[in-house]
């Protein structure tokens, strides 16, 4: 098992968030958390991802075989894990290139690998562009700094075809993007996609997993999982909304 | 060693020795000068905290000290001047070692034609007529002290005239190194600069210790430009970390000239650096950048006024500080708008980082504005790196160190982008990468 979620409470500023997730992942699995605003979902990414505001009151994760909960963020993208941003940061005076370069750089340190040379980055950055269509001339620029909406998502999934996580979470990639955008994105995410890695696709709406077609749904409420499924239980949720799951003794999946 | 009660006594001594010194060269015209400068000298007295413009910059570590004049004679063979020029710089090179200016270190080679540069102590012999209708102008000796006493002891510097139409085809670079030996030492480097209608130059001045040794630097620039004159002005402040620099630009600018500033300053336990520059006639613009990186119990300190004489001008200011330890940052921009200078355009900006809970900023802009078709703005921001950046690229797996380095260094790219000449800018970075490096891996 890749990812293996247990009982994850989570705080944020005090307040309960994440009531006790369950979850478990396996390679070659994409999985997707669908719900209603404010049900926690973005909450579970960043806390995946290790955000320190997110504090972590009971539970564990189990990632890769380690205990993920006491890695720092950047041992967990060392690791592997890959946190695709619904509001990607912008950051000037700091090109695409430099942080990618950095990171790539800093990830194999900690494998015990080689740092890549200046001509096999190059060389990866413009094979990995093609992946997302990424316009050449953003490289070279600042990350996310004056970039479209699009363009910032197309960046978030440019990192993840450079830094190939196992497991990658995408939260609310589709947030923002017109439909053609959306395509280029899903393509990319589907190019990813292999039997030794994962996908969490976060979203509000079912649009995505047209493209990105999950193994699994989950519906997060309230900080909790209260229905599991099949790749059929977004297009009911399309169909009947979120209301029909918002009655509080509503069975809890596991 | 204090045989005298107080640093303004030990200046005045300081002053009669140099006198003595001087044989002939105390019959020169620009000697006149000096005396009237000492007379007003002593007549003033020092800042302390009561002075508006001294507010927050505490001296009494300087009033403490008790200076000397350097030796007159250097033995150049104890140093590798050499090292501390800038590498493979294609530039006209002065080079001072305590305040004289050495022409067996410098290239002045096949200077193109229309531009002059000359020691000042070469003009000051000779009575250079050109130097004594500038020199000293723009600057009031007679009010600020620091003034009067360098104006008092000048004695070498650059002075660089520039003939009306010429585009000079590199950079003036003055070096300015001390060479102190733990002798206390001051020294007043002194720059003149005239450029002519339609004209153009590139300066680089840097300042560079061979040491840590406690000395004084007491710095003057005047800057003329005429009529369309183009002057790009780049100082690299590195002085040793005992060092007390005080440094004066006056920039007088005539119709539709421009000047900009570039400030890079990491040195000194001290550092005051006043920026004046005066609209004389309209569509006149005025840019002033800096960067500085402090940490231990150092002081750094912009006071820069931009006077809107007339209308037509514009100015922009841009200051930004990274502050660690103790250390003290201090910004104030004056920015006067007279009554005729309508459609004045002034910006003005001062972002600072405080990496220790100790540092401290003191910002303040001010601005006075007598006309009403006008667009003004300035804003200073304090903070700590951003987090949310800084999470942005753990998430990617860059280590902690890594993201504080790459975020400081992006803090400070946009002023030292601005430099044009690449060597500087290169060796403006490496200082810097070296300063931030040192700084996040000691934390």
């Amino acid at each position: 098992m890749l990812l293996e979620i247990k009982d994850l409470h989570a705080k944020v500023e005090g307040k309960e968030i994440l009531k006790g997730i369950n979850l478990n992942i396996n390679k070659g699995e994409v999985h997707a958390i669908m719900g209603p605003n404010g049900s926690g979902k973005s909450t579970l990414a960043q806390a995946l991802a290790g955000r320190e505001e997110y504090e972590i009151t009971k539970g564990k994760v189990i990632y890769n075989g380690k205990n993920l909960l006491e890695l720092s963020p950047e041992d967990r993208a060392r690791e592997g894990l890959f946190l695709a941003f619904q509001y990607p940061i912008e950051i000037p005076g700091v090109s695409n290139t430099n942080l990618l370069k950095t990171a790539m750089n800093e990830i194999r340190k900690y494998r015990g690998e080689e740092e890549l040379d200046a001509m096999e980055f190059l060389t990866l950055l413009k094979e990995k562009m093609k992946v997302v269509e990424l316009d050449q001339s953003l490289i070279s620029r600042a990350v996310n700094e004056g970039f479209s909406g699009g363009e910032k998502k197309k960046n978030e999934i440019f990192q993840m075809a450079v830094l190939e996580p196992k497991l990658s979470i995408l939260d609310e990639t589709d947030s923002g993007l017109d439909i053609d955008a959306l395509r280029v994105v899903a393509n990319g995410v589907n190019k990813l996609k292999s039997d030794e890695n994962a996908i969490i696709v976060v979203t509000h709406y079912q649009r995505l997993l047209n493209y990105i077609v999950p193994d699994f749904v989950h519906v997060l409420y309230k900080g909790k999982i209260v229905k599991s499924g099949g790749k059929e239980l977004a297009l009911e949720l399309e169909d009947k909304g979120y209301d029909w799951l918002k009655v509080d003794n509503v069975q809890v999946a596991g | 060693m204090n045989k005298y009660k107080n640093i303004k006594e030990s200046f005045l001594n300081n002053f009669k020795d140099f006198e003595n010194q001087l044989n002939g060269e105390s019959k020169s015209d620009f000697h006149k000068i000096r005396k009237d400068a000492i007379k007003h000298f002593a007549e003033l007295d020092f800042p302390n905290n009561k002075n508006e413009e001294w507010r927050y910059t505490n001296i009494s570590p300087f009033l403490k000290q008790r200076f000397s004049l350097p030796e007159n004679h250097i033995n150049l063979d104890q140093i590798n001047v050499s090292k501390y020029i800038l590498k493979d710089i294609d530039a006209y090179i002065m080079v001072f070692i305590n305040g004289k200016f050495f022409s067996k270190l410098s290239q002045l080679n096949n200077v193109q034609n229309g531009i002059k540069i000359k020691s000042i102590s070469h003009c000051i012999k000779n009575n250079d007529n050109n130097l004594l209708k500038y020199l000293g102008k723009y600057v009031d000796y007679k009010n600020d002290i620091f003034s009067s006493l360098s104006t008092a002891f000048t004695t070498d510097g650059a002075f660089i005239s520039i003939a009306d139409n010429c585009i000079v085809d590199k950079p003036v670079y003055l070096l300015y190194l001390t060479l102190a030996n733990n002798v206390e030492i001051q020294t007043q480097p002194r720059n003149l600069i005239v450029a002519g209608k339609n004209s153009q130059l590139t300066i680089i001045e840097q300042f560079s210790s061979t040491d840590n040794s406690t000395y004084f630097t007491n710095t003057i620039t005047e800057l003329i430009l005429q009529e369309n004159a183009v002057i790009d002005h780049i100082k690299v402040q590195e002085e040793s970390r005992n060092a007390f620099h005080i440094a004066r630009m006056e920039v007088d600018q005539e119709r539709s000239s421009n000047f900009t500033s570039h400030l890079v300053s990491i040195g000194a336990k001290l550092s005051r650096n006043d920026l004046n520059s005066k609209f004389n006639d309209e569509g006149s613009e005025a840019m002033l950048n800096g960067l500085f990186l402090i940490e231990d119990d150092q002081l750094f300190d912009v006071h820069s006024f931009i006077d809107h004489a007339n209308a037509n001008c514009n100015s922009h200011e841009h200051y930004k500080g990274i502050m660690d330890d103790n250390s003290r940052g201090v910004f104030n921009g004056k920015i006067m708008v007279r009554k005729d200078a309508q459609k004045t355009n002034a910006f003005q900006e001062n972002n600072n980082i405080l990496l220790s809970e100790n540092a401290l900023i003191n910002t303040k802009p001010q601005l006075e504005i007598f006309a009403d078709d006008v667009k003004c703005s300035h804003g200073a921001t304090i903070g700590q790196l951003d987090n949310d950046a800084k999470f942005y690229l753990k998430s990617r797996g860059i280590g902690e160190e890594a993201s504080k380095v790459i975020l400081l260094h992006a803090f400070a790219s946009d002023v030292v982008n601005l430099i044009k000449v690449d060597k500087v800018k290169n060796y403006a970075e490496e200082i810097i990468t070296k300063r931030i490096n040192t700084r996040v891996k000691g934390n």
